[in-house]
């Protein structure tokens, strides 16, 4: 253990403008345990995302188990000896996935084998207390929970370094006290683990080994936490890290003195009775009752999932109520009281403010939708960034914040039109001490001074200490509600947290709900195993591709859509797009006024081709009625037509078409000559030798091969086939890879040996094997419903439309690999495949009519490959032989397109 | 008691917003342009049904002076020059789908004529493509035909059939035939405005299902109901605004792209039409936030848009006449947008159509444009607001 497990030196950091580190340098030990600690926006999550090899290295050197973390080798070969639970509950985990389907793709990744794997997964379900709720999705789990089973997943490969970034915010006091017991029992087991924690919950950085106090980029200290004490001559870690702030930081901190609260006429502002909500079978509240009084500061503390947010949203009238009502400032809550949602503030648990527009842009929409007066606008939106010390980064979009700036900014949105009432859901959750004093200053200043009544979540339970009152929630009910110092005197001993402690614990047992047995330390170590790191691993992608289709299986409604829709589109399109263009209308403007010039309309309106309207009147009504598109065609005879005719000199009939639609025109066009034509033969044989029939001199035989029957569908679901394979799959595919980018468990390909190839082609393959599927049951309804003959070889088909899908969701991953949002993939897959695939792949023009730019997207582009095969093996009776030509293009289309995606996707965060 | 007023203000600010979002995602806008420009532009070689290069393949088993005089019958920009090929090598272009037509023209064709047989010429058609074939097969018997006439016209010795007067085109009574409003039947007039059209359906559609749907996901829709701010006014400005992003861009590309690129002279009244597309622009955006309101995930909004957009596409008259549509789709596609923006862009801007033409149109789009956004807003806070 002479080397450390991860040295780094002047690392620094950046984001646009914003310095995230700046020359930060420390060492980790094997076996040691080290917290990062300091105010948000530090880069805390930064310095650990660069360890994880999650981001790329800008500037500095940071080695890791002896080698440079910026060589690509390096970090593909000590992956599998780092563990990384990002930041955010559960976000790099699958949320449609059950716990047990998360553990083990996870430990797919790493290359273990089906033994092992299994041997472990029990272990680590068993020993976490989670085994019990193994079928439970990731996405039903509370945040304890999901934090447990993000640590089932970073130990399944049973690492050498585990980084945690915050991995107990947000989590209640019961399930942090048994994630740090869980650490504990693992670091008994294997004595060599490093781990590295960023965290702003200061009690349990006291409990670590050694601290490094981040600030401004760089590291104020870097002691244990006695040591830190004693510098500082602190009583608490807390006012010890605020000690060590420059000074012009340091001023502005002031410790939280509470007043008590005036007693007098008390007014009930929030209140509920039996207040309950049902999803499905699930009780999320069941019979709450509160009374929280103005001016009053009311706590709710309790596990996540235990029915908190959907309590705090039923009241702000986000959410009906299944059972029971509530009341607030009096009235009964209703989703459409719009007086008092302007009297209520909400700040709710995720970041709900818009990323797109900067801090101010965000507190100028919110002064503005609450109706504050232009005037004060200004100022009140200036006051609240000052007072939230969001002066520096007004201009900056929250997305580029870190979460504890986000969280102020959502207080100071809250507080924009001076509600009466605050409803908070969690909002010191990622925040630092500092930050968070500041904001409890605030919130004494308005509950004292200002009346407002302020009803907060929270899992700080020197937060819930602060409250007036509080209420302890559990599955859905009310356990105890009393105020804090009660609390601690009767069940804690003085202490508040073994209080909660206490009474959480008792109610487990009674509930049997969550896992409360304390979870053993046995955490299984593998014997000297290692899986292999490098290469192409089938095992890796046969894990994607599992997970995905399970995913796929969870909402399947997804699948049904494009199966279903598909065979709706093409049986819809097939019979509504007809190139049978009949029932052109046409009227007569007749000078003329005979037998013959009637005899000439009759004759066209007698043939399927034409229909006649009212006549014409003269040529402004022709006008008019052409302009209104009510005409296709007009026709003039002129004075002494059919005397002309019949005395053999010279005449003419004019003839007005509408060009409007260019092909419509040419087809009538076509038609009239024929019409024309036949009728001048008529009139020959009719009049004899008086007129002048027009004799045809050759006869061409003309043969409508491969649909003699000219049917239209018979031509169309063909051509059909291959516009639905292409835009579907690519559709599904695209957005299934930009979703992970959106939701964050893209990180997994960062740190795990996954490589992109693997990533890709794992999500390529079960929308491929889709893909394949809806070519089968399309060719199914194309044969029997629709009657359309398959002519040709099935199985060259089949073997085509394998490759075409292929390309298809090949052309959904490159699209999406380099999108980074869902809507620019739905939009961009969209605009990239419609057009050339209707424009230049042969659809309406052959291909070999195309020239220029066109001509050659038309050679690349496989959907014009496919047509091929799909008219040749349906219509023309063709197979393998006759086609060999169009399948190369197909089978080289899948590695450049595949090739091309792996190159635009990014390794590592920028 | 909470009162359901509109503010106006907050659909402006809310609009306003909109703006910002899609000003601070290049890759969106990036689409958009693409849209307008490239799109368009690529989208005037889509004209089925027209022949424009059309392939031709000529098996010459007669080698006289009148089969030479057929082959160098097929001109552009109809067709291409023919391409002369043995009869094994017909078939085998023709099952590639390299060809549409080929025409046969046997052994002592020329010999036959002249001895006042009435030779035969075959004449094989890929029907796979059935515009082509319709008015393709037509097309190519008059050119026959019309050679065959002038070489006999120039050959007075040969032989004619009983009665016929050979006469050049001009002497027949003679079918004077203009087409109007797009007198050479240019394609490219008629693709780039049917381009702008169908664009302008998909970006409306997709910019405000998607907004919605982002600020779902991201939890702000959720925040702006905890607000004094009511549904209609969401609304309200997701239609205003991604409604005006659309407008704005078409008009760019109709009047750069269209008229300036490709110099496709617009008859009618460009403000008129713009009126229409407004309405249209109502129409589909209430659209788009009602798919919203159907799909609730981004990747089911996805798959939705394409089944919806296809058929519109397809089948508002855009590509294909809608008169030669079965009557069931002709009554089904009323109900779509698309249609009526259809007749009226091309009532407007190829014949020069004024209100009193197209005014059907327009309140067509207006009912269709509030059937959509009652229902969207029937379904809004049921599907969309209060979802964890």
């Amino acid at each position: 253990m002479s080397q450390p497990v991860v040295r780094c030196s002047n690392l620094a950091l950046r984001y646009g403008r914003r310095q995230a580190l700046d020359g930060v340098g420390f060492e980790l030990g094997a076996g040691e345990l080290l917290g990062l600690i300091g105010p948000d926006g530090v880069g805390k999550s930064s310095l650990l995302g660069l360890i994880a090899g999650a981001r790329r290295l800008q500037r500095g050197q940071l080695q890791v188990f002896g080698g440079d973390m910026a060589r690509g080798e390096h970090r593909r070969a000590i992956c599998q000896r780092i563990a990384y639970l990002p930041q955010g509950l559960g976000r790099h985990l699958h949320a449609s996935l059950t716990v047990e389907e998360n553990l083990r793709s996870f430990a797919a990744l790493f290359g273990l084998a089906r033994q092992e794997r299994n041997r472990r997964c029990t272990a680590l379900l068993a020993s976490t207390g989670l085994a019990p709720f193994r079928h439970r999705r990731a996405g039903q789990l509370s945040g304890g929970m999901k934090q447990k089973l993000g640590l089932c997943c970073a130990l399944v490969h049973d690492p050498d370094l585990l980084l945690l970034d915050e991995p107990t915010t947000g989590v209640d006091p019961l399930a942090r006290q048994q994630f740090w017991q869980l650490i504990a029992g693992i670091r008994h087991a294997q004595p060599a683990l490093a781990v590295l924690v960023a965290t702003a919950t200061m009690e349990e950085a006291a409990d670590f080994d050694r601290l490094l106090a981040l600030d401004g980029g760089r590291v104020l200290a870097d002691a244990s936490p006695a040591e830190l004490l004693a510098r500082t001559a602190s009583a608490s870690l807390e006012q010890a890290f605020i000690a060590l702030l420059p000074l012009e930081r340091r001023q502005r901190h002031r410790p939280v003195l509470i007043p008590p609260a005036r007693q007098g006429a008390a007014e009930v502002v929030i209140a509920a009775r039996g207040l309950s909500r049902r999803f499905g079978e699930f009780m999320a509240v069941d019979g709450v009752d509160l009374r929280i009084e103005r001016g009053e500061i009311f706590g709710f503390v309790g596990s996540n999932g235990c029915g908190k947010t959907t309590t705090m949203k039923m009241l702000t009238g986000l959410l009906p109520a299944s059972g029971g009502q509530a009341w607030l400032l009096g009235r009964p809550v209703r989703a459409d009281d719009l007086d008092t949602r302007r009297r209520v503030g909400y700040v709710s648990q995720t970041f709900s403010l818009y990323g797109e527009l900067s801090v101010r842009q965000n507190l100028m929409l919110h002064a503005r939708l609450f109706g504050l007066p232009a005037t004060g606008r200004q100022a009140r939106v200036r006051d609240l960034l000052e007072r939230f010390d969001l002066l520096a980064v007004a201009d900056t979009r929250p997305t580029a914040l870190p979460q504890g700036h986000r969280q102020r900014l959502a207080l100071a949105v809250a507080l924009i039109q001076q509600p009466e009432v605050l409803i908070l859901d969690e909002p010191t959750s990622g925040v630092d001490p500092v930050a968070r004093e500041a904001f409890w200053q605030e919130l004494i200043q308005l509950s004292r001074q200002e009346k407002v009544t302020i009803f907060i979540s929270t899992h700080f339970v020197n937060e819930a200490a602060r409250c007036d009152r509080l209420s302890l929630m559990h599955a859905g009910r009310v356990l105890v509600s009393a105020t804090p110092a009660e609390l601690a005197r009767q069940r804690g001993g003085g202490s508040l947290e073994q209080a909660f402690l206490a009474i959480l614990r008792d109610a487990s047992d009674a509930t049997a709900g969550e896992p409360a047995a304390t979870p053993s330390a046995s955490i299984p170590m593998a014997v000297g195993w290692r899986g292999q790191a490098s290469g192409f691993s089938l095992q890796r992608l046969a894990s994607i591709a599992g997970r995905e289709t399970l995913e796929l299986r969870r909402d399947p409604l997804r699948a049904v859509l494009a199966l279903a829709g598909s065979l709706l589109l093409m049986v819809v399109m097939g019979l509504g797009i007809s190139f049978d263009v009949e029932q052109l209308s046409f009227a007569v403007l007749d000078h003329d006024g005979t037998s013959l010039s009637r005899d000439y309309a009759d004759t066209l309106a007698g043939s399927r081709y034409f229909s006649a309207t009212p006549p014409l009147r003269d040529h402004r009504d022709l006008d008019r009625r052409l302009e209104s598109g009510r005409l296709s065609l007009a026709l003039e005879f002129p004075p002494r037509f059919g005397r002309a005719i019949l005395r053999s000199s010279p005449a003419s009939i004019g003839v007005w078409i509408d060009g409007a639609m260019p092909q419509r025109a040419e087809t009538a066009r076509g038609y009239l000559q024929g019409m024309h034509g036949l009728w001048l033969r008529e009139l020959g044989e009719r009049e004899g030798a008086r007129a002048r029939p027009s004799g045809e001199p050759v006869k061409v035989e003309t043969r409508f091969r491969y649909n003699p029957e000219l049917r239209s569908l018979t031509a169309m679901v063909p051509t059909m086939i291959p516009l639905l394979l292409l835009l579907l799959p690519a559709m599904l595919t695209a957005l299934s890879v930009v979703r992970e980018k959106e939701l964050g468990s893209v990180v997994n390909l960062y740190v795990t040996p996954l490589t992109r190839l693997e990533f890709l082609l794992g999500k390529q393959l079960p929308y491929a094997v889709l893909g394949l599927v809806n070519f089968l049951l399309l060719a199914l309804v194309a044969t029997t419903v629709l009657g359309v003959p398959l002519r040709g070889s099935l199985a060259a088909a089949t073997l085509a439309a394998g490759l075409y899908v292929g390309a298809a969701t090949g052309f959904g991953l490159l699209v999406s690999s380099f999108m980074p949002s869902q809507i620019s993939a739905i939009f961009g897959t969209a605009v990239l495949t419609i057009l050339p695939a209707l424009s230049f792949s042969g659809v309406f023009d052959p291909v070999s009519s195309l020239t220029g730019l066109s001509a050659w997207i038309s050679r690349v582009y496989p959907t014009t490959h496919f047509l091929t095969i799909t008219q040749g093996t349906f219509l023309k009776g063709l197979g393998f032989d006759g086609l060999a030509g169009a399948f190369l293009p197909l089978l080289l289309a899948i590695p450049v397109l595949l090739g091309l995606s792996v190159l635009c996707l990014r390794p590592q965060e920028a | 008691m909470g009162q359901l007023r509109l503010r106006w203000d907050h659909v402006r600010d809310l609009g306003v917003k909109e703006f910002w979002s899609l000003a601070r995602d290049p890759f969106l806008l990036g689409l958009i342009l693409f849209a307008f420009t490239v799109s368009v532009f690529a989208g005037t070689k889509v004209s089925p049904e027209t022949l424009q290069h059309t392939p031709i393949a000529i098996v010459d088993e007669d080698r006289s002076q009148l089969s030479t005089r057929l082959r160098d019958a097929f001109l552009p920009p109809y067709f291409q020059a023919p391409r002369l090929v043995d009869a094994k090598e017909m078939d085998r272009r023709l099952d590639a789908g390299l060809d549409s037509f080929a025409l046969r023209i046997p052994p002592h064709f020329q010999r036959d004529l002249l001895a006042g047989r009435q030779p035969s010429l075959q004449l094989q058609v890929d029907a796979t493509r059935m515009g082509q074939a319709f008015s393709g097969s037509g097309y190519v018997q008059r050119i026959v035909q019309g050679e065959v006439r002038d070489f006999q016209v120039e050959r007075p010795g040969a032989w004619r059939a009983p009665g016929a007067v050979v006469a050049a085109p001009t002497e027949a009574v003679e079918l004077v035939i203009r087409a109007r409003f797009n007198p050479e039947l240019s394609r490219v007039w008629f693709g780039s405005i049917m381009q702008v059209i169908n664009q302008v359906t998909l970006l409306s559609l997709l910019l405000t299902g998607a907004a919605l749907l982002r600020e779902r996901e991201r939890g702000t829709l959720e925040h702006l109901l905890v607000m004094p701010v009511t549904p209609l006014e969401i609304m309200l400005a997701k239609v205003w605004s991604m409604g005006l992003v659309v407008l704005l861009a078409a008009s760019a590309s109709l009047l750069l792209v269209v008229q300036g690129l490709l110099q496709v002279p617009i008859a009618g009244s460009l403000p008129l039409f713009l009126a229409g597309t407004s309405l249209h622009l109502f129409a589909t955006t209430s659209m788009g936030i009602f798919l919203a309101t159907v799909a609730r995930s981004m990747p089911r909004f996805g798959l939705t848009l394409l089944m919806v957009v296809l058929p519109l596409q397809m089948l508002s008259g855009s590509i294909t006449p809608r008169e030669s549509m079965p009557v069931w789709v002709q009554l089904a596609m009323l109900v779509a947008p698309n249609t009526h923006y259809v007749i009226l862009g091309q009532g407007i801007l190829y014949r020069s159509a004024g209100l009193a033409a197209v005014w059907p149109q327009f309140i067509w789009l207006a009912l269709i444009g509030s059937g959509f956004f009652g229902l969207s807003l029937a379904r809004f806070r049921r599907t969309l607001g209060a979802l964890s």
